[in-house]
């Protein structure tokens, strides 16, 4: 498996848009150069690495350019400039031969309005990428069956023999993601493919995909106009403007270290307690043995904004903790086993939404611990409510 | 070549160039196409401008055409004669005598209520309904018992060829319009004239040839029904969703395994109602036909004229319209079911 890397990808639609490189180059708008020539900026030099295995989201309003940029991928568009390397080879070099054998094994595609074939059966639509490579009967009997594992798969198992037209728009795209798996393509194009779903299948979809994903660690290119959608599902997250990228990073960054006005305009609106997680917002804290004597503690939080220390067990885990003030009030001879109290704790993975409550149930700030069980750092009321509310000062601060 | 033959070739090429031109659409053809057009419009306008400004200023007429076209063709078409004329003869008798075969199975091998219970079960498959397949039995009854079996046989017979001739042709044209745009720009206005053109205008040349007859009626019936056909197919084709066909070239289809596993499948609808609005054209040209000597319903229709009988020409007015309805009928049933699963639906 290999990653895909964009370098200097630009695509200008118009009758000779290969003249017009060095004017974009200089920094044309696209507006202006709509008017004066007649042509339109697609994509304006984007450079990308997208990473095998994981979820990358381009995520951008209508007109973008997210569709446009996503087609480059398969070239079902062909960029004016630039270079598109898959396993570090061009593809843009490849003939029309190689190109087809790169579609049908490497690649597959989902649609926003679904495209299946409206005259073939779930079945046989599932198994299309396959039969268009197939030789003979027996091959396309086989990969029927191959099709009809994938169907189940999505939930569709009893509907194989119907048409699209029967189906609701939520299980015809189910379809066209078993269409999509049952060509086992490691890189698996997403275009706006969940956008024409109610919420709420729209929410399922993506459940089941993340769950598939889990699995699978396909390649996935998912192309969303839906912020909280891209915040959900992508591993790194590109943000397009007008054709060029505006900033590429986790989630995280994102959210919280928007690189242009742009994206922070953007990001305004996000629900952060949904999407940030304990582990991405958590502060260092003091993490002390249970056998080390209250004297070394007592040194060890002096000066610290916060004087708590998390006690850990022999294995690292969370055992209690002991503020300042306890550790001072102690008889002499108390061990830190024994002084420590019971803390409220999060998995990194929690979102702040479901962290807060945590907070009611003690003064002391929430310990964030790995699955485990192992303290990995804590998170203070005020940090959450800040986080929540956007004014967020950067993480260590 | 006399310079009167080469004036009349260029006027030809400016002629079909300027036809083109007109049947361009703006800002979708190639800049070669559209300068090819245009001289062809300048050419016109020059040599029309020039004769006329000379003959201002001289102040005489033309004794002959100035573009002498028409001679040409008489020409062209007396040579055709000359030389191929027996060749032509013979294929003509040739397929005459295949269609009269065909002609005479349908009226004098099959009882008329057997035929009639065929086109009745024809009807049933096609629309699932008894109602039709009842309405195909009376009308046949009736053109029966109107004493007008065997012409309305002879007519079916001439139609069945010419539909056979005319898919045969039609089909594979519709497809490669739809491929390419330059061939659509090219057939466009040739489709335009063969609608457009009355049908005296290629009978003439056509009985020259041919001869009077069945074959010459199934040449000019094909002439005529064949443009809707071929506008449908390429209009199906093109009118097929492009995400579906994204989503087949997504997932590595070749260009063939596109257009006869994707487009054409979905096109079928509109096909299908090309063959109808062939057949319909078809009907229309049965009375045209008759005047050059083919059989059938037509030439009833003819006689009723000659001799003043309105009630004969009625009667066999009559049963062309039965015949159509039935055909008709049929024709959009099948279309309806085809239409089944082949709309996208979100």
């Amino acid at each position: 498996m290999g990653d895909i890397v964009l370098r200097n990808v630009t695509k200008i639609f118009g009758p000779t848009p290969a003249r017009l490189l060095d004017q974009l180059r200089a920094g044309a708008n696209k507006g202006d150069l709509l008017a004066q020539t007649g042509h339109t900026i697609g994509v304006r030099d984007v450079s990308l690495t997208i990473e095998a295995g994981r979820c990358f989201v381009v995520m951008g309003l209508s007109g973008s350019g997210k569709s446009t940029l996503v087609r480059h991928l398969n070239r079902l568009i062909e960029p004016t400039a630039g270079e598109i390397l898959f396993d570090g080879k061009d593809i843009l070099r490849f003939d029309p031969d190689a190109l087809r054998r790169f579609r049908r094994d490497r690649t597959s595609m989902v649609f926003q309005r679904f495209a299946l074939f409206p005259h073939k059966t779930v079945l046989e639509n599932a198994a299309y990428g396959l039969n268009v490579q197939a030789r003979d009967r027996a091959e396309r009997r086989a990969n029927l069956e191959k099709a009809r594992h994938w169907i189940a798969r999505v939930g569709l198992a009893g509907y194989e023999a119907q048409y699209p037209s029967q189906l609701s728009g939520g299980m015809q795209q189910r379809v066209g993601l078993a269409r999509a798996l049952a060509t086992d393509a490691e890189v698996m194009l997403m275009d706006e493919a969940f956008s024409a779903l109610d919420p709420l299948i729209r929410r399922e979809m993506q459940d089941q995909l993340i769950r598939l994903q889990t699995e699978l660690k396909r390649t996935i290119v998912f192309i969303t106009h839906d912020l909280d959608e891209a915040l959900r599902l992508g591993d790194r997250i590109a943000i397009m403007n007008d054709g060029a990228i505006e900033q590429v990073g986790s989630p995280e960054d994102i959210l919280q270290r928007p690189a242009t006005e742009y994206v922070a305009r953007f990001i305004e609106d996000v629900n952060r307690g949904r999407v940030l997680t304990a582990g991405a917002m958590r502060l260092e804290a003091v993490i002390v043995g249970e056998s080390e004597p209250p004297e070394a503690v007592l040194a060890k939080l002096h000066g610290q904004a916060l004087p708590v220390a998390y006690v850990a067990d022999a294995e690292g885990r969370l055992a209690g903790a002991v503020t300042e003030s306890m550790l001072r009030g102690a008889a002499p001879a108390a061990t830190l086993r024994a002084l420590a109290q019971p803390v409220p704790s999060a998995p990194a993975s929690l979102v702040l939404e479901r962290v807060l409550p945590l907070t009611l149930e003690s003064d002391l700030p929430v310990a964030v611990v790995d699955d485990a069980g192992r303290i990995l750092g804590m998170l203070p009321k005020d940090r959450i409510i800040a986080a929540l509310a956007a004014h967020l000062p950067g993480p260590g601060a | 070549m006399s310079i009167a033959s080469a004036l009349s070739f260029f006027a030809c090429v400016a002629i079909v160039a300027a036809i083109v031109y007109f049947g361009l659409a703006p800002g979708r053809h190639a800049a070669r196409t559209r300068i090819a057009a245009s001289a062809g419009v300048a050419a016109v306008l020059l040599v029309t401008g020039f004769a006329g400004g000379w003959s201002a200023l001289v102040g005489e007429r033309p004794e002959m055409p100035l573009l002498p076209v028409g001679e040409q063709i008489d020409r062209l078409v007396d040579w055709l004669v000359v030389r191929y004329g027996d060749f032509l003869g013979d294929i003509n008798n040739w397929i005459v005598h295949k269609i009269g075969f065909f002609e005479r199975f349908l009226h004098q091998s099959v009882a008329w209520p057997l035929m009639a219970l065929l086109f009745a079960a024809i009807a049933f498959h096609a629309s699932r309904s008894l109602l039709l397949a009842a309405t195909v039995v009376v009308a046949f009854a009736l053109i029966w018992s109107l004493d007008l079996w065997t012409p309305t046989m002879q007519t079916l017979s001439l139609m069945s060829v010419s539909l056979l001739v005319t898919v045969a042709f039609g089909l594979p044209t519709g497809i490669l319009m739809s491929q390419s745009d330059r061939f659509r720009a090219l057939m466009t206005p040739i489709l335009d004239f063969m609608q457009t053109m009355p049908s005296f205008v290629y009978l003439i040349p056509v009985v020259m040839l041919f001869g009077l007859g069945t074959f010459s009626g199934v040449m000019a019936t094909m002439i005529y029904a064949a443009p809707p056909l071929m506008r449908l197919t390429d209009l199906g084709i093109r009118l097929v969703d492009k995400e579906v066909i994204e989503a087949a070239t997504a997932f590595g289809a070749t260009r063939r395994q596109t257009l006869f596993g994707v487009q054409i499948p979905l096109a079928l609808p509109n096909i299908m109602a090309g063959v109808n609005q062939s057949i319909m054209m078809a009907l229309a040209m049965v009375v045209i036909a008759s005047m050059i000597g083919v059989r059938g319903l037509g030439q009833e229709v003819l006689y009723g004229l000659q001799r003043q009988e309105p009630g004969a020409g009625f009667v066999a007015g009559l049963s062309i319209v039965l015949l159509a309805i039935v055909l008709d009928r049929i024709t959009q049933a099948y279309g309806r079911r085809l239409a089944a699963h082949r709309q996208v639906v979100h």
